[in-house]
């Protein structure tokens, strides 16, 4: 039942190796956008690598909870990197249902990351905590939606096979149903990884944050795991959206590459999308989740014949 | 071991233990004690007995002739009751050893113990409560719950059934000083009794057809489709009612945090599973279920986990909360069962037995982290003086054992990897992926909507639970009660440590023990033992992934953890106070409090709330100082039964002429019953 393909190391190795260069991409395209030079794309990097020689420094009010966040955090997300196939070929682990482990993986890094923020006692902290679940909660649905219908379409239960069946011909028969599925993941691949137009990575001002104001207190090697971990997050998420549109069956030397390039694809959109229009206001962002579960209901509809 | 003798301890320990124990009500620690004890070795008994059946497969029938009515009763325990025995074994055994030191609080915390502070916010128990009689009906409670259980004829569960629901509304209605208790006693006590009402038609209707009253006999009776329909309908009303399904569990928040913690613990995590067990043993005799059986239950299972969850968000009283939260997790059992009928209606085993296991699970897993999460309600109740969440802060500090079991309880009921709660929603998950694949016509569209509606409980779980758990034991004590709160005693910690690990030992243990399922579920899902069994191993196998991904994570913590540590080793660790973007004198009543963290989703559902707020009304550049109050309320009360109960009592109003109160109007009725009688029989 359980699948172990030695294979999909290399597709974590990858995820490990390049997942913070998904970031320099976005924000060089923003420098581009801007007309600014910008900073290398290595730059994610070199921030890890400083972040990673520092000491740090903790509130009085804090308790290991706020030390346990950030490791069990970037543990459920390297244990979610296992499921996640990449470039066609299977993940390292693939059992029937392991869509839903490595959901609700991505729900233990939240649920970590609240209760951290929360042990600052911090009002800001809660507020971006406070947020991040409400969001969180209306992402669900979508993403457990779309992937209900796709292992219907594919007839696979694990992420793996339903990746995998994913191919040139489902393309053709079932292209609306598929483009709308892609258009939603995306939506909420930009929700969950706290990028505008839900959240802003850049901004200044504490009140209006939601995922950056969480982690507020973390420093050094700490804040460097939290770092990484959103790379990770937004690897994986992305390689959701990529393995969706990329279709299944190219030779493996051609597929790694494809997937890869299709990622920082993803990174560029990413970037385009957060030049080109502003962070919605707060109470707008649950009509934009909910845009994305309508789409995937849509996809149910066209999907059900 | 010999079963008779089991049997015989596991209903009489506890009995005796209570009633001994209020005989010796003039000394309320021996009264503790012996209730106590008394309840622990009935669920020693009853894990032993419960365990030994489960793992030969057999079943055991004991008769008692009750002497001079010519009536046997007939006790067996089967599979399906040892499953549920062992639950309740557990936790009724864990509540009474937390009990025997929890009620010596309330025994000496009178009225000024627990301060003004505590008064206004609810405390349960003021020092009215004697413990003699808490110890009484909690073990006719268990008792009662126990005979439920292994009744096996249609009277006598009727007749278990009643003993357990009055136990428990003695229980409820033990603080009768609060009006709020008196309150929600009464309505329970309605609430109970028309469900009782409809499990009365149920075993009428289906003996009289099958003309005995034993299980087995029941299960010979030859039913119409329509007759078949109206029994599923009367267990579904009759079970619901005591499981809590939606739109019957309006008496369960008031009525479970009612009760004192360990009982609150009880009713919630076990007491309401009789409701399921129930309507288990109703589908065991009711034949072959069409699929409109299993729409029915993901709906309702779904509607229960939605609400449920919306309510508690909403909740600021720690007990109502988990009461809300139990309506919840009666959802996701719900689903699980709805799932299991659909797969067998639609012949596809594995989304049966996925669907059955999963939500059996369930009942277990949420036996123990119920249980766990109400005995932490009320340790935190007790030693701060207050239930309102709002109020408390920083216990993490004050009670590190109390505050590391309950952050295993809310890890389990979030259903997040790695513990307990997460195996049986992955099963459930299974089921409903499982129903996608196959089936004719629009047969996964159950499976659709189980998916998106345990995606959003899910989601909604893991933000009302870190809010309980980052506002009562994280960040800065709000209050002087919080501040001051001492550690609860030896025997308090040990149980909410021991359900903890519980959690912890279920979810390496479920993933091995689930072929032993076989057995309960064969009378369910009445397929080949051979096909069955494979199906088990299937999920098993499942559930051994999901294992090794859990002690990969605990691995990983453990590597990463460690790296941290090399990392930091030598290195300047600095401490300041919390980041507060330069103010200079924060307090912690600036600090985020449960209302505001939940705020966004409770505006979000707020057409399907019924809560009121009442806002200060600010004018001027200068407005005077206000005072906000969110008053959270359940729309089902407002919107359905006030309307309703009021209309029924306006139409008994209109009646209330034949009780004019002259005794020459009744001389009359009894004259005219007379002279009717008459006519009737010369006719």
């Amino acid at each position: 039942m359980v699948i172990v393909n030695a294979l999909g190391l290399v597709s974590v190795a990858l995820a490990l190796v390049l997942a913070p260069l998904l970031q320099g991409v976005i924000h060089r395209t923003k420098a581009f956008f801007a007309g600014r030079q910008g900073a290398p794309v290595w730059q994610p990097y070199y921030d890890l690598a400083r972040l990673l020689g520092k000491g740090a420094v903790y509130s009085r009010t804090t308790t290991w909870i706020f030390v346990a966040g950030p490791v069990v955090g970037l543990a459920s997300l390297l244990v979610a990197l296992t499921l996640m196939p990449l470039g066609g070929a299977s993940a390292f682990l693939a059992f029937p249902g392991d869509l839903v482990l490595m959901l609700y993986l991505l729900g233990l890094l939240r649920f970590v990351t609240v209760l951290a923020a929360l042990d600052t006692g911090s009002s800001f902290e809660g507020m971006g905590a406070s947020r991040e679940v409400t969001f969180a909660a209306l992402a669900e649905p979508p993403v457990f939606l779309a992937l209900a219908i796709l292992a219907r379409k594919t007839g696979a239960l694990s992420l793996s096979g339903i990746m995998s069946g994913i191919s040139p011909t489902l393309w053709v028969t079932a292209g609306p149903m598929l483009a709308l599925l892609a258009t939603a993941l995306f939506f909420v691949f930009l929700a969950e990884n706290a990028r505008i137009p839900v959240d802003d990575p850049n901004t200044h001002l504490e009140l209006t944050m939601i995922h950056e104001v969480m982690v507020l207190d973390h420093s050094g090697p700490d804040f460097a795991m939290i770092l990484y971990g959103a790379s990770l997050k937004l690897w994986l998420l992305g390689s959701l959206v990529v393995g969706l549109v990329l279709p299944a069956g190219l030779p493996w030397f051609l597929a790694w590459p494809a997937a890869v390039g299709g990622l920082l694809l993803l990174a560029v959109l990413t970037g385009v999308v957060e030049s080109t229009m502003a962070r919605l206001r707060l109470h707008k962002v649950p009509q934009f989740l909910v845009g994305a579960l309508i789409m995937t209901l849509l996809a149910l509809v066209l999907g059900a014949r | 071991m010999n079963h008779g003798f089991l049997i015989a301890a596991v209903i009489f320990f506890p009995l005796l233990g209570g009633l001994v124990g209020r005989m010796a009500g003039f000394h309320a620690g021996l009264a503790r004690l012996l209730a106590a004890t008394g309840a622990v070795l009935g669920g020693l008994a009853g894990a032993l007995l419960s365990g030994d059946i489960l793992w030969h497969g057999s079943r055991t029938v004991v008769t008692w002739p009750w002497f001079g009515t010519g009536y046997t009763l007939t006790l067996a325990v089967d599979p399906l009751s040892a499953f549920f025995l062992l639950p309740v074994s557990i936790l009724t055994a864990m509540a009474a050893i937390y009990g025997a030191q929890y009620l010596g609080f309330h025994h000496h915390t009178g009225p000024a113990g627990v301060g003004a502070a505590g008064a206004a916010s609810g405390v349960a128990g003021r020092g009215m409560v004697d413990p003699a009689n808490v110890g009484l009906f909690a073990s006719l409670l268990q008792t009662g719950m126990v005979l439920v259980l292994l009744a096996h004829d249609g009277l006598g569960f009727l007749f278990s059934w009643e003993v357990m629901s009055m136990a428990a509304f003695f229980l409820i209605a033990l603080d009768d000083a609060n009006a709020e208790n008196r309150s929600a006693a009464w309505t329970y006590l309605l609430a109970t009794h028309i469900g009782s009402a409809f499990l009365v038609l149920f075993f009428l209707f289906l003996g009289q057809r099958a003309g005995g009253l034993t299980f087995a006999e029941l299960a010979r009776a030859t039913l119409s489709e329509r007759a078949q329909a109206l029994l599923f309908l009367a267990a579904l009303v009759g079970f619901g009612a005591k499981a809590g399904f939606m739109p019957l569990h309006v008496w369960l928040p008031d009525a479970h945090p009612a009760a004192p913690s360990h009982l609150s613990a009880v009713m919630s995590g076990v007491m309401i599973k009789t409701g399921i067990y129930g309507l288990l043993r109703a589908l065991t005799v009711l034949g072959a279920p069409p699929v409109w059986w299993g729409w029915a239950l993901v709906v309702i299972g779904v509607v229960s986990g939605i609400m449920g969850m919306v309510f508690a968000l909403a909740e600021r009283d720690v007990k109502r909360l988990l009461a809300y939260s139990s309506v919840e997790n009666i959802g996701i059992i719900a689903i699980g069962l709805g799932l299991g009928l659909c797969g067998r209606a639609t012949a596809q085993p594995a989304m049966a037995v996925a669907g059955f296991a999963g939500s059996l699970l369930h009942v277990l897993n949420h036996a123990m982290f119920k249980g766990l999460l109400f005995l932490g309600a009320g340790t935190l109740a007790v030693t701060t003086g207050t239930r309102e969440l709002d109020r408390l802060g920083g216990l993490f500090r004050r009670m590190p054992a109390t505050a590391g079991a309950c952050l295993a309880g809310v890890v389990a009921i979030g259903g997040l990897p790695p513990l307990n709660g997460f195996l049986s929603e992955f099963l459930i998950y299974v089921a409903a992926f499982q129903g996608l694949l196959g089936g004719q016509g629009f047969a996964w569209l159950p499976s659709c909507l189980a998916i998106g509606g345990l995606a959003l409980i899910g989601g909604l779980a893991a933000a009302c639970f870190a809010k309980v758990y980052g506002i009562a034991f994280l960040g800065e004590p709000r209050t002087q009660g919080a501040a001051e709160a001492a550690p609860p005693p030896a025997l308090m910690s040990f149980a909410m440590i021991t359900l903890a690990m519980l959690c912890g030992g279920l979810a390496v243990v479920v993933p091995v023990a689930v072929p032993g399922l076989a057995p309960v579920l064969s009378v369910l899902v009445p397929i080949d033992g051979q096909t069955l069994l494979l199906e088990l191993l299937r999920g098993g196998a499942l559930l051994r992934g999901v294992l090794g991904v859990a002690i990969l994570l605990v691995l990983l913590v453990g590597f990463l953890a460690a790296v941290r540590r090399r990392l930091l080793a030598g290195r300047e660790i600095g401490q300041t106070p919390t980041w507060d973007c330069g103010y200079a004198a924060p307090t912690p009543r600036m600090s985020y409090t449960g209302s505001s963290f939940t705020q966004p989703l409770n505006d979000l559902f707020e057409p399907l709330r019924a809560g009121t707020v009442d806002r200060p009304a600010l004018s001027g550049l200068f407005p005077a100082p206000g005072r906000l109050a969110t008053h959270p309320a359940d729309s089902f009360v407002g919107r359905l039964y006030t309307p309703l109960f009021t209309g029924v009592e306006t139409l008994c109003q209109r009646l209330r002429w034949v009780q004019a109160g002259r005794l020459q109007v009744y001389v009359l009725y009894i004259a005219v019953t007379l002279l009717v009688l008459l006519g009737w029989n010369l006719w």
